[in-house]
C-alpha cells in the first residue's frame, strides 16, 4: 500500500499529469464530436455503428494516455530517480505494480469521463444526422446492452492500453523509444494488414492490439468480426500482460 | 596618467564555420549507438516489412479460406505502360490504308441493374433497368486490330458527358455537350492519315468541327475501322462508418447509327460484328451484346469500357506499407537527436560552442535529414525490386510502372522519411519531452492515413480531407497508378488514390516541417536552454 501512495504521490505532483489526463478526456470527446457530425445518411439507407461512431475518440485519446503511462516510467530513468525509488522499495516488481495500479486507476477514471462524454456528445449530434427511428435506429443510450459493453468496454481498453504502455516503458526505459514502440505496435497492424491478402488480413486483424481491442466497441454486424468484442478486448489484455511481464523480468534481471 | 590596453587574449578564436557545426553534429550523431542502430531497424523494417507483404499477397479468389488462390491473369497492356480495360463491341471491316468514315448516331440508351441483382438464368439481360452509364459510350473507332489493348482512337457520344474523342486508353478530349437524340442526333467522323487519326463532328452534317488529332504509333497499314458500343460498371457504393459496401453489376449500351458512309478503300465490302473481350469483369457475357442492320440503320449493343485500368492494389506499391514502420523509428531519432541533448545538458555546451542557436538547429536538420534519406533510399530501392518478385513468384500480375515513377516512389519515400524525421526533430526542440514530441508527429503523420485508408472508420470525405491538409498528404508520393476524369472508379486513400498529386502531397508534409522550424528558432533564441 505504501507502494501505491508513494506512486500516487508522485503522478500527482508532477506538473503535466493533470492537463494530460484532462487532454485525453477532451480529445476523446472532440474526436467522437466531430466523427459523430460527420455521419451522413444518403437516401438509401445508413450503415452506422452508432455506438462505434460515438467513441471513435479513443483513437486519439489512447495516445495521450499512452504518454501519461510511458512518462510515469521513464521519466524516473531519465532523471535518476528511480535508483531511489528502487533503493527504497527493493522488490522491483512491487513497484511496477504500484506504477499500473495508479496509472491504470486514474486511467479508469479519465476513460469513464471521457466515454461518458462521447457518449452524450454521440447521443445528441447522431440524432440530427438521421440515426433516428425513422431509419430503423434507436436513440444511443447506456440503457442498451450493446452500447453498455461498448462503453463499459472502451473504458477498459483505455486502461489496458495505460498497462502496456507502463510495460513496455519498464522494459525499454527511454520514453521516445518506447512512446515509439507503442504506437507502432498500435497502428502498424492495421496498415500492414491492410496490404496483404485478405486470409493474412484476418489473422493480423486477430493479433492486433489495437484493431481487435476496438471490437469491444462494435455494435452491429458482430457476425463479420473475425473474433467476439469480448475476445478482441482479451486479445488486447495477453499484450498488456506480455508487456508487464517482460518490463517485471527485465526490471528484476538488468542493473537500473 | 596611462591608458591600460583591454586585455585581448592571445589565442586565435576557434573556427565555428557552418562546416564545423555539420562536422560536430554528424559526430554525434555516429557516435550515439543507439541512433545507428536505429537507423538500421528503421531500414529492416521497411525492407522486412516489404518481404512480408510480399510474400502474403496471393492474388485472386480463394474458394474457401484454406484452398489456394487461383493465379490471377494479367489486364491487357495499352499502348502506353499502364494496364487496360479493352472490352466492347466493335461492328469493324479493315480500312487499307487511309481512309475517312462517317456517320449519324440518333439515339443511345442503356440497361443496368439497379441492386446488383443477376439473375440465375435466362437471358443474360433479363430483369434490368433502362438507363445509360454517364460514361456509356458509341460512335466510330479505328484501331491497329481487334486484340484487346492495340492502340486505337475514337470518336463517341457519351451517356452525360457530350461527344468525346479518345485515343490509346489515357487521351480524352471533349467535343460539344448535350445527349444525343433522334431529335438531336451529332453526326461524327473519323479521318485516318498515315499515322494521324482526326475526329470531327458535326450537328447537321454540314459544319464540321474538328474534336482532336490524335499520332497512334506504328498504325499498320491496313487498320480496323467501325462501329462500337461499350458501356462500364454500374456501382453505388454506400461507405459510411461501420462498413463500406458496394453494390453494382454490368450495363448494357445500345446505339442507333444511320447514314454511315466511308471513303478510301475498304477491301472487305461487308460489316462483322465481335465482342472485343480485354477484362471481362464488370462485362456482359458476348452473347448479351451485338449489332442489328435494317434497311440503312444500324445498331450496336456493348458492355465493358475502353479505358485505362484503374486497380490500384496490384502494384508494388503495397510492399513499401513498411515504410510506416520506418517511419516511426526515423521520428523517435530525430526527436531524440535534440531531446537527448536536453536530458544531459550537453545542450549548454553545445550553445555555447555555437551560440547561433539556429544555425545549430540547421546543421542538426541538415545531418539527420541527409542519414534518413540515404537510410531510406536504400531501403526503398532494395523493398522494390525484392517485393515485385515475390509478388511475382505468388502469381500477382504486377501494374507495369515507367522508370520514371518508380524513381519517383523510391526517392520520394527516402524523403519523406527524412522530412519526416526532421519535423520530429523541430517538434522535438519545440517540446523539448521526447514522449510528447514523437506522439504528435507520429499521430500527426500515421493517425490521419490510418483513418482515411481503414475502411468505415470515417466517411470518405472526412478521410479526403485528412490526407489532404494533414502531414499524412505526403504519402501520395507512394501513389502508383493515375486517377482519370473519365473513367468512373472507386478514387478514395483506401483504394490508393490520394486527393493531392504526389508532390503537392509531399509539399503539404514539407510546410508542415518548414513552420515547425521557423517556430523552434524562434522559441530556441527566445528560451533559456
Amino acid at each position: 500500500m505504501t507502494a501505491v501512495h508513494a506512486e500516487w504521490t508522485k503522478l500527482r505532483t508532477l506538473p503535466g499529469t493533470g492537463w494530460l489526463l484532462l487532454a485525453a478526456a477532451a480529445l476523446t470527446a472532440a474526436g467522437g464530436a466531430i466523427a459523430a457530425n460527420s455521419v451522413s445518411c444518403p437516401a438509401g439507407g445508413c450503415q452506422v455503428d452508432p455506438a462505434k461512431v460515438s467513441l471513435t475518440g479513443i483513437d486519439l485519446g489512447q495516445t495521450v494516455v499512452a504518454i501519461v503511462a510511458v512518462t510515469v516510467v521513464s521519466a524516473e530513468y531519465s532523471t535518476g530517480m528511480i535508483r531511489l525509488t528502487l533503493a527504497a522499495m527493493p522488490r522491483r516488481w512491487l513497484v511496477l505494480a504500484a506504477k499500473a495500479a495508479v496509472v491504470g486507476a486514474a486511467t479508469l477514471v479519465t476513460g469513464t469521463v471521457a466515454v461518458l462524454a462521447s457518449v452524450q456528445a454521440g447521443e445528441l449530434l447522431l440524432a440530427r444526422h438521421g440515426i433516428t427511428a425513422a431509419h430503423g435506429y434507436q436513440a444511443l443510450s447506456l440503457g442498451q446492452g450493446p452500447v453498455l459493453r461498448a462503453a463499459v468496454g472502451s473504458v477498459l481498453y483505455l486502461a489496458l492500453i495505460a498497462l502496456f504502455s507502463v510495460g513496455v516503458a519498464a522494459a525499454v526505459r527511454d520514453s521516445a523509444v518506447a512512446i515509439g514502440m507503442v504506437l507502432a505496435l498500435l497502428y502498424l497492424f492495421p496498415i500492414i494488414s491492410n496490404a496483404v491478402s485478405p486470409a493474412w488480413h484476418r489473422h493480423l486483424d486477430q493479433l492486433s492490439p489495437m484493431t481487435a481491442g476496438l471490437y469491444i466497441q462494435v455494435t452491429a454486424d458482430l457476425r463479420s468480426l473475425p473474433l467476439t468484442p469480448w475476445q478482441g478486448l482479451g486479445v488486447l489484455a495477453v499484450w498488456a500482460a506480455g508487456a508487464m511481464l517482460a518490463g517485471a523480468l527485465l526490471l528484476r534481471f538488468r542493473d537500473a | 596618467m596611462t591608458m591600460l590596453a583591454p586585455y585581448r587574449s592571445e589565442r586565435q578564436t576557434g573556427r565555428d564555420g557552418f562546416t564545423q557545426l555539420l562536422r560536430a553534429e554528424w559526430t554525434k550523431f555516429r557516435t550515439v549507438r543507439g541512433w545507428v542502430i536505429g537507423m538500421l531497424v528503421a531500414a529492416l523494417l521497411i525492407v522486412g516489412l516489404g518481404i512480408l507483404t510480399g510474400a502474403n499477397s496471393e492474388c485472386g479468389i480463394q474458394l474457401t479460406p484454406t484452398s489456394p488462390s487461383l493465379a490471377c491473369p494479367a489486364p491487357p497492356t495499352g499502348p502506353g505502360a499502364g494496364w487496360v480495360t479493352d472490352s466492347f463491341y466493335f461492328v469493324r471491316q479493315p480500312l487499307a490504308g487511309d481512309g475517312s468514315i462517317t456517320v449519324r448516331v440518333t439515339s443511345l440508351t442503356g440497361l443496368y441493374w439497379t441492386h446488383g441483382v443477376t439473375p440465375a438464368g435466362g437471358s443474360p439481360t433479363a430483369g434490368m433497368a433502362p438507363g445509360v452509364q454517364p460514361w456509356s459510350k458509341a460512335g466510330i473507332m479505328i484501331k491497329a486490330s481487334t486484340r484487346p489493348g492495340a492502340a486505337y482512337a475514337a470518336m463517341m457520344v457519351t451517356g452525360s458527358h457530350g461527344v468525346r474523342m479518345q485515343w490509346d486508353f489515357t487521351h480524352d478530349v471533349a467535343g460539344s455537350a448535350g445527349q444525343v437524340s433522334a431529335a438531336s442526333p451529332r453526326w461524327l467522323r473519323l479521318t485516318r492519315s498515315g499515322d494521324t487519326i482526326t475526329g470531327y463532328e458535326s450537328a447537321d452534317g454540314v459544319h464540321w468541327t474538328r474534336v482532336g488529332t490524335a499520332t497512334l504509333a506504328r498504325l499498320p497499314s491496313t487498320a480496323q475501322a467501325g462501329l462500337f458500343a461499350a458501356s462500364p460498371g454500374y456501382s453505388v457504393s454506400s461507405t459510411s462508418l461501420g462498413g463500406s459496401s458496394s453494390t453494382g453489376g454490368p450495363t448494357l449500351a445500345t446505339a442507333g447509327f444511320n447514314q454511315v458512309s466511308r471513303l478510301g478503300s475498304w477491301p472487305a465490302g461487308r460489316w462483322t460484328g465481335q465482342a472485343i473481350q480485354g477484362v471481362t469483369d464488370n462485362a456482359l457475357p458476348a452473347s448479351a451484346q451485338g449489332f442489328m442492320k435494317a434497311g440503312g440503320r444500324l445498331t450496336v449493343s456493348g458492355s465493358g469500357d475502353i479505358a485505362p485500368a484503374t486497380d490500384n492494389t496490384n502494384s508494388v506499391k503495397q510492399t513499401l506499407a513498411g515504410t510506416f514502420a520506418g517511419l516511426i523509428a526515423v521520428v523517435v531519432i530525430g526527436v531524440m537527436f535534440i531531446t537527448a541533448e536536453y536530458r544531459r545538458g550537453l545542450i549548454w555546451t553545445t550553445f555555447t560552442a555555437s551560440p547561433r542557436r539556429g544555425r545549430v538547429l540547421a546543421a542538426k536538420a541538415i545531418v539527420l535529414a541527409a542519414v534518413t534519406f540515404a537510410t531510406g533510399l536504400v531501403a526503398a530501392a532494395v523493398t522494390i525490386p525484392v517485393g515485385e518478385h515475390l509478388l511475382h513468384e505468388n502469381g500477382n500480375p504486377i501494374y507495369p510502372l515507367s522508370i520514371l515513377t518508380v524513381t519517383r516512389i523510391v526517392t520520394g519515400t527516402a524523403a519523406l522519411l527524412a522530412v519526416s524525421a526532421v519535423l520530429g526533430l523541430a517538434v522535438g526542440t519545440l517540446l523539448r519531452r521526447s514522449a510528447g514530441a514523437v506522439t504528435a508527429v507520429i499521430v500527426g503523420i500515421v493517425l490521419p492515413y490510418l483513418l482515411a485508408v481503414i475502411p468505415g472508420v470515417l466517411p470518405v470525405g472526412v478521410g479526403q480531407w485528412l490526407v489532404r491538409v494533414t502531414p499524412a498528404a505526403a504519402f501520395a508520393i507512394q501513389q502508383s497508378v493515375s486517377q482519370y476524369p473519365q473513367v468512373k472508379a472507386t478514387y478514395t486513400p483506401g483504394t490508393g488514390y490520394f486527393p493531392l498529386p504526389p508532390w503537392a502531397g509531399f509539399a503539404v508534409l514539407c510546410a508542415w516541417t518548414a513552420l515547425a522550424l521557423i517556430l523552434a528558432v524562434v522559441l530556441l533564441r527566445r528560451r533559456d536552454a
